[in-house]
């Protein structure tokens, strides 16, 4: 497990569904199409832990997003 | 509002008696009457050691997160030229309790804005409210001499208006929607200044703790919800009103007091739209404690349900006006609680399908957590409790009838 | 040499609005949310920005070769400013306003991080001006441009374009828009 979250601001998000295919692992679509955390006991479901392995799809996702919705950040203590 | 004032002399240091303590000064309460009562507060005086005696004294947030004030006083003051912000914004229309406060006794949130941003050496302070806060409050700045560098702000009619980040969006853009936030703003919030965002009745409760002390404070209320809070109780009720109540008070006690019999009641909504069902009796307001024997006030709301309302019917229509007041920024809240409250709607009007209750469980969970501010997170939860506390009804509702006389019409 | 340049300058510029052709096109797919076929949607974004790209290099060839080029009577003045020119101002004018729009649409996206998405998006709606006024510019300025086969072309890519837009502005446009319409019926 990194020390890195992916952050999803919701103001900007509208659920094109990049990210969701470049993480299907972690985010799956919800009814409108927006991403969704893929564990569902997740207590934040803005900012999805990532593991290590995830981290190079993460940033592409970041950069790919259209809406610039979404941010790869070192996770708070 | 209760006026029974114990009036305190001013010469002898002590606070007002009993709970009515932020209405002591009595209505309308220009400076003199309100210096009359609680004597004069000097902010730069009252501020060493404060934000201590704030900690020895247990305040918590009234504007409904129920935050230890403290805390977000010192991570504010551990910062530089600190903004303070009274958070006056009443979104929550089942609270009325603010406006009341500015109206009577704007000098005392006036005292606790300055003395807090004294405590957290603050260079620029704002006072954020609606309209009709706004009035009062000018009227009160203009009495004193020691106010006038609070900047008046005012907030729009919306549920989402008070929200913190929304309350900063607005100051700095004018626009009210809330923002994506990924640090806290007691780090980064006004500007990029450390923001202390205080609800009015926080500020007032900290302008009497600057004067009368902790000790004073926790003469009213338990130890693990000290001192007194507005709430304000509607709905079916002999008239909507606003007491002071002690921390940790029955929930009965106050619709008694409020006039109301709680055997006549089926239900109460306590903490707002954003709070939870619980049933009259049993149950005390407190900000801590163990459920189902406490339940949190939230903005300090009571909205009482008699025998004959349909609890369902009246979370329906909370939901539909909750989805309403999306700000619309956030998909998971602009979609899912339309979503939400059309399935509650269909819930009310009785039309029984096994699928439902499954459907508002998913809905609910997609819903929930996803959005910049708690709007989609408070309303799921309230919903919840809503299906908790009557699932007799519901019961009765998917099998097609109401139990209550306004059955599904 | 002259004829070179010349020749480049025509080829490139075709070359240049095709590609600008295809990008708009797979723009507003890209924007509708949907995958082709087997392109997934990143993929698509990605060829969408690559397809814009080289449209841009194809159009600064082919605005390079021209200056260089004296028959073209080009001054680079005119690549900055429109309506100024010597020959037929007009045409060539809007070719002019057709590469400002594309300079300021490419470095716009490529700076979208650091400029933010409502910049971005403002200068982007440009994409749908860009796309006519170069279409008339390699019409009216063009030394084939009034020519049988390339007026079928452009017509061809005008149909594709214009269908892209309708769809653009359909009801179901947006892929999850049906869902979105339930919930907030």
């Amino acid at each position: 497990m990194s020390r890195t979250n992916l952050h999803i601001d919701w103001t900007r998000c509208d659920g094109r569904g990049l990210c969701t295919e470049l993480l299907p692992d972690l985010l799956v679509r919800d009814d409108w199409g927006y991403p969704l955390a893929a564990d569902p006991s997740l207590d934040d479901k803005s900012n999805i832990p990532l593991g290590r392995d995830d981290e190079p799809a993460a940033a592409e996702a970041a950069a790919l997003c259209p809406r610039l919705a979404l941010a790869v950040r070192r996770r708070r203590p | 509002m209760k006026t029974s004032a114990t009036m305190a002399g001013p010469e002898t240091g002590t606070g007002p008696g009993g709970t009515n303590r932020l209405f002591a000064a009595g209505e309308y309460a220009g400076f003199s009457s309100h210096l009359h009562t609680y004597g004069p507060l000097a902010a730069d005086q009252a501020a060493p050691g404060l934000i201590e005696e704030l900690e020895f004294s247990g305040l918590t947030g009234r504007g409904g997160a129920a935050f230890p004030v403290w805390q977000k006083m010192a991570a504010v003051a551990a910062g530089h030229s600190a903004v303070v912000v009274a958070n006056g914004a009443e979104g929550e229309p089942l609270s009325f309790k603010d406006q009341m406060l500015l109206q009577h006794a704007p000098h005392l949130v006036i005292d606790g804005l300055l003395a807090a941003a004294a405590a957290v050496r603050a260079t620029r302070l704002y006072l954020y409210t609606g309209e009709a806060g706004l009035a009062p409050v000018r009227r009160a700045v203009a009495e004193r001499s020691d106010a006038r560098k609070i900047r008046l702000v005012q907030a729009p009619d919306t549920f989402v208006a008070g929200e913190a980040s929304t309350v900063v969006n607005a100051i700095r853009t004018g626009t009210a929607l809330p923002l994506d936030r990924t640090q806290r703003l007691s780090e980064t919030g006004l500007r990029g200044r450390p923001t202390l965002v205080h609800n009015v009745e926080t500020l007032a409760h900290i302008g009497l703790i600057a004067r009368f002390g902790a000790d004073w404070f926790r003469s009213a209320g338990t130890g693990r919800d000290p001192g007194t809070r507005l709430v304000s109780v509607s709905g079916d009720v002999a008239v909507a009103t606003v007491l002071e109540v002690p921390g940790d008070a029955p929930v009965e006690d106050i619709l008694l007091a409020a006039g109301t019999e709680p055997a006549s009641l089926s239900a109460v909504l306590a903490g707002g739209y954003h709070g939870q069902w619980t049933g009259p009796s049993g149950a005390n307001l407190s900000a801590s404690g163990p459920e189902p024997q406490t339940i949190r006030p939230g903005a300090g709301v009571l909205f009482a349900v008699g025998r004959h309302h349909c609890g369902l019917a009246a979370t329906a229509q909370i939901m539909r006006y909750l989805a309403s007041q999306s700000a619309g920024q956030c998909g998971p809240c602009r979609f899912g609680l339309p979503a939400l409250a059309t399935a509650w709607e269909q819930l009310a009007a009785g039309e029984g399908s096994p699928r439902l209750l499954p459907e508002l469980q998913r809905l609910g969970l997609l819903t929930a957590g996803r959005g910049a501010c708690h709007h989609p997170d408070g309303t799921v939860r309230m919903a919840a409790s809503a299906l908790e506390l009557f699932a007799p009804d519901v019961r009765l509702h998917l099998a097609g009838r109401c139990n209550r006389q306004e059955a599904a019409s | 040499m002259n004829e070179a340049l010349w020749a480049l300058g025509r080829a490139s510029g075709a070359v240049s609005l095709g590609l600008f052709t295809l990008s708009v096109v797979l723009g507003i797919l890209v924007r509708s949310g949907r995958p082709l076929l087997v392109l997934p949607r990143f993929s698509l974004a990605l060829v969408h920005r690559n397809i814009a790209l080289l449209a841009v290099v194809f159009l600064g060839l082919h605005v390079g070769s021209l200056l260089l080029d004296p028959l073209a009577q080009l001054r680079a003045l005119d690549v900055v400013v429109p309506f100024v020119g010597e020959f037929k101002p007009f045409w060539q004018g809007l070719g002019t306003v057709a590469l400002d729009l594309a300079v300021a649409i490419a470095v716009t996206s490529l700076l979208r991080r650091r400029l933010g998405p409502r910049v971005f998006r403002a200068v982007h709606w440009a994409s749908y001006a860009l796309w006519p006024v170069a279409m008339a510019h390699a019409v009216g300025n063009g030394t084939d441009g009034t020519s049988g086969w390339f007026l079928g072309t452009a017509l061809a890519a005008f149909g594709a374009v214009g269908a892209a837009v309708l769809w653009r502005m359909s009801a179901g446009f947006i892929e999850t828009a049906r869902s979105r319409q339930e919930s907030r019926a």
